[in-house]
């Protein structure tokens, strides 16, 4: 395989796996107010995710830092283009980041309030706009013959592109529904599986909705064949989550998203990013790449590293692995 | 003139945030950077000899620690996006190097600080004891080796090498990565970033400890906090003789890779041998008047050459074999700048230098120090390298400007074209305001934890241990 290949492989894996590990801290953000009644329970919400969100975050940083060594052209064009909604979820991740370190460091319930709201917004907003990001990606945007974003901002925000935020969101959402259920005890465990498969319905006809508009856009055999089982592990997570097996129900939405994303990238490929005016201003995986030198160099680290960092990930999920509740949040 | 009607274009604006973001950055980097280690360290005191004092300290520094780390984390994932947002002609024309570093720093250290400062954080009762020190040790070096990367990747900036220019597209090419992992600039920024990384984190560690012990003499906790100091102190002393040393050979190789960084650092106009150092300067730094100065002689050239005889090209020169060299223009840097910053940094380090071997002094033959006045240093302490740090990378940024990368690309050809001055500004000033709050949200906090002392670890009498595993409060939750 060409390494351009196995690098546009790489960036696709490494935001499947963000957008599932960090898809479930958005939800469970966004859920806060929703299934976190009062302090205590809101801090049980916290703490599902308290040791390993970081860990989730920097599958962005690593993402990103890949397309800027694999692809500098798609780097450069992509975050330049996609300016505000970018500054946004970085304002957001900002926000939301700090919130989790500092709302509990003082006992005031004005305090605490202000970080659940930084939390919450913080959640939201991501949530949204990676979906416009990613579906603007598939169909494409103004770019010139040099690779430059011609367009505004009202070309990112066309019917399409809000539908993949509602998508993302929605997927998050119950993503992080299920996973609260899997992870906590008592009534916040009841809470979360009632809810998430009320949500589940809705994030399903979203989902579907959205990956047929995409393969109406663009397609390819794997495209079609990750779309559908995107769509038949949502309605298995849903199953699942009915009779209230939420391992498989996590496993479920892992899958569904994963999918999902990687029916985006199966239908891109071997586009990175389409111009929709000038056929020579599209960026293909070819020539967005760096040199195959670079790119040997970064496929050596890549394949010794992430079994490392995919090894003491998972164990620190093992280590985490017990349910948490209201009894097991200390007084202060 | 744009349509904004200002003096201002996209640019410009786009370098103040670069300065004001990274330097941002760098004012929670270097407390990451040294407290883990020194935490690392007071817990490993603690597994080898079981006193409870280094366990508390362990706790009380951690916290400290903890509460920084969340801002570097945050305003790292910024930095990272830059480049593509505000300097996307940069990214296209480096991309084949610089990406590099930075996505290994990722894959190899970002996802080692974060997992095991999670473990950490959190493990305290579901690790072995073991393990849980291994944690903030794999945390620590994951930190230290994050540091090297980004290191890496800015020397390429500053010294290019192990490249070529590819003439068809017009970009920089890597051809040999070793030479970019083993820069000479990059071997010794590296240590002199962490020399001064540990000159901020010990100057914590002091002023806390002192503070309390000057103002508590005979709590349960005393023998704590004079340890704490005395610790901090030897760190602070240690870590400035190394800023030193490593300064001195950057002075040298900095003259050989970029001299009219050097000639900037004086204000030197004119080629000397010997040439003189000026510790101030009164009067304009244009060269063309002096009023007044004091001068050691024979520095500049050491410090620059090694020979205190050598010589110092000074900035006429070196701007007319640049003009002649890439064209007319102007090679030259912001003197005034260059020359206040390069002193600054050399100053305020020294400074925090000389606090600690004070507040050594006044604990010697175990005295609890009572002056007043080293109260009041003590306090101060921790800003001094803190300072010191941001005007070292504000010299050694704004000392190689025109360029972004040195003699290849000018830093007003590397921005983004096809962001506007109205994108700009919003970035700014948004990043502006949510930092300017959560700058004085996180320095209150520090405050307030470093007052509240170290924990007592009596244990809490509402834990009671009979009830079963799976009811037993979190020993530490958020
Ligand atoms: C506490 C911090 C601190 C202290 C006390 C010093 N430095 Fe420093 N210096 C830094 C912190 C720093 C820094 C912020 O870490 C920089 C910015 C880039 C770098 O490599 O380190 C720096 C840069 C820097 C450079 C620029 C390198 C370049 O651009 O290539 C030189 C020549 C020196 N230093 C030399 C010295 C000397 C001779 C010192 C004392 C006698 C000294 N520094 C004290
Ligand atoms: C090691 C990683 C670093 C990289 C890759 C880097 C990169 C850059 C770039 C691309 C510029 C040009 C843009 C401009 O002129 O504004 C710049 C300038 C600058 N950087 Fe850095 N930098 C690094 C580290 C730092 C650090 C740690 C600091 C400070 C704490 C810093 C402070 C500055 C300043 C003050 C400028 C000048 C801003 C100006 O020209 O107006 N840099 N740097
Ligand atoms: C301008 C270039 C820089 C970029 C792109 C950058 C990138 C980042 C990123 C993405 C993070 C967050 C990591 C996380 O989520 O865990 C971070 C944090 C950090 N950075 Fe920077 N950084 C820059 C400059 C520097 C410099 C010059 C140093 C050290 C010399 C440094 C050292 C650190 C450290 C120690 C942290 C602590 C938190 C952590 O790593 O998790 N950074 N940086």
């Amino acid at each position: 395989m060409e390494l351009t290949t196995v690098w546009f492989l790489l960036v696709a894996v490494l935001f499947t796996g963000y957008f599932i590990l960090e898809g479930f801290d958005f939800g469970v953000g966004m859920l806060l107010p929703v299934l976190g009644r009062d302090d205590r329970e809101r801090r049980v919400l916290i703490n599902t995710i308290g040791p390993v969100w970081d860990g989730n975050e920097v599958w962005l940083i690593t993402a990103g830092g890949a397309m800027f060594a694999a692809f500098p052209e798609w780097y450069a064009t992509l975050f330049s283009g996609f300016y505000l909604p970018l500054l946004l979820i970085l304002l957001a991740l900002i926000a939301r980041g700090v919130a989790f370190e500092y709302r509990h460091k003082r006992p005031e319930a004005s305090w605490k309030r202000r970080w659940d709201t930084a939390i919450f917004v913080g959640s939201v907003v991501p949530a949204v706009l990676w979906g416009v990001a990613f579906a603007n990606i598939l169909r494409g945007v103004p770019l010139d013959a040099d690779h430059e974003y011609v367009g505004g901002l009202v070309d990112l925000l066309h019917p399409y592109a809000l539908l993949g935020g509602v998508t993302t969101a929605a997927l998050f959402l119950t993503h992080g529904a299920v996973f609260l259920a899997l992870k906590t005890t008592g009534e916040i465990r009841q809470r979360a599986g009632a809810l998430a498969v009320r949500l589940g319905v809705g994030t399903a006809v979203a989902a579907v909705g959205f990956l047929t508009w995409t393969l109406s856009i663009r397609s390819s055999t794997a495209a079609v064949v990750f779309a559908v089982g995107a769509a038949l592990a949502l309605l298995g997570a849903l199953a699942a989550a009915r009779v209230r097996r939420e391992g498989w129900a996590f496993t479920g939405t892992a899958v569904a998203i994963g999918l999902a994303v990687a029916t985006l990238f199966a239908a891109l490929f071997p586009n990175v990013l389409p111009s929709t005016l000038d056929a020579a201003g599209t960026l293909t995986a070819t020539n967005a790449a760096s040199t195959p030198y670079t790119l040997k160099i970064m496929t050596w680290v890549a394949v010794v590293f992430t079994p490392i960092v995919l090894a003491y990930q998972g164990w620190t999920y093992w280590v985490f692995r017990k349910r948490i509740g209201v009894v097991n949040i200390p007084q202060h | 003139m744009n349509s904004w009607g200002l003096l201002v274009d996209a640019l410009d604006v786009a370098r103040w945030q670069f300065g004001v973001t990274t330097v941002y950055h760098f004012l929670f980097v270097p407390l990451t950077i040294g407290l883990s280690v020194l935490v690392a360290i007071l817990q490993t005191l603690w597994h080898r000899t079981g006193n409870e004092r280094y366990l508390k300290l362990t706790k009380f520094y951690g916290k400290l620690f903890l509460i920084n780390f969340a801002m570097g984390v945050v305003t790292g994932i910024v930095q990272e996006f830059q480049f593509g947002m505000n300097w996307s002609d940069y990214s296209r024309f480096v991309g084949d190097i610089f990406g590099a570093p930075l996505a290994i720093e990722a894959l190899v250290a970002f996802f080692l600080e974060s997992t095991f400062i999670g473990l950490w954080i959190f493990g305290w009762d579901r690790l072995p004891k073991r393990a849980h020190l291994a944690s903030i040790w794999i945390a620590a070096i994951g930190t230290n080796l994050s540091a090297y990367f980004i290191l890496a990747a800015n020397s390429f900036m500053q010294n290019p090498v192990g490249y070529r220019i590819n003439p068809d597209t017009g970009r920089a090419e890597l051809t040999d990565f070793v030479a970019v992992l083993t820069n000479k600039v990059a071997l010794i920024t590296f240590p002199h970033t962490l020399a001064g990384s540990f000159l901020v984190a010990g100057s914590l560690v002091v002023t806390v400890g002192l503070w309390h012990m000057m103002r508590n003499r005979d709590s349960a906790d005393t023998g704590a906090y004079r340890f704490a100091t005395k610790f901090g102190s030897w760190v602070v002393l240690v870590s400035a003789t190394l800023v030193v040393i490593t300064g001195d050979i950057q002075g040298k190789i900095m003259t050989q890779v970029q001299p009219m960084k050097m000639a900037a650092a004086e204000g030197l106009y004119t080629t000397e041998s010997p040439a003189s150092f000026s510790v101030l300067t009164v009067g304009s730094l244009d060269g063309s008047r002096e009023l007044f100065a004091i001068k050691i002689p024979y520095l500049l050239s050491y410090l620059g050459t090694g020979d205190p005889n050598g010589t110092v090209h000074g900035i006429n020169d070196l701007q007319a074999q640049y003009a002649s060299q890439y064209g007319a223009g102007s090679y030259t840097p912001i003197i005034p700048v260059t020359y206040w910053s390069f002193r600054f940094m050399i100053a305020f380090g020294l400074a925090a230098a000389a606090i600690a071997l004070l507040v050594l002094w006044s604990q010697r033959k175990g005295r609890t120090p009572t002056s007043r006045w080293l109260l009041r240093a003590g306090l101060v302490m921790p800003v001094l390298p803190l300072l010191a740090n941001s005007f070292g990378w504000i010299f050694t940024e704004m000392g190689r400007q025109p360029w972004i990368v040195f003699g290849e690309m000018l830093t007003r050809d590397g921005v983004s074209r096809s962001v506007s001055l109205t994108e700009v500004l919003t970035s700014f000033t948004a990043f502006t305001l949510i930092y300017a709050t959560l700058a004085v949200i996180e320095f209150k906090l520090l405050v307030r934890y470093a007052r509240a002392g170290v924990p007592d670890l009596t244990p809490d009498p509402a834990i009671d241990d009979s009830r079963d595993d799976a009811e037993r409060p979190l020993a530490f939750a958020y």
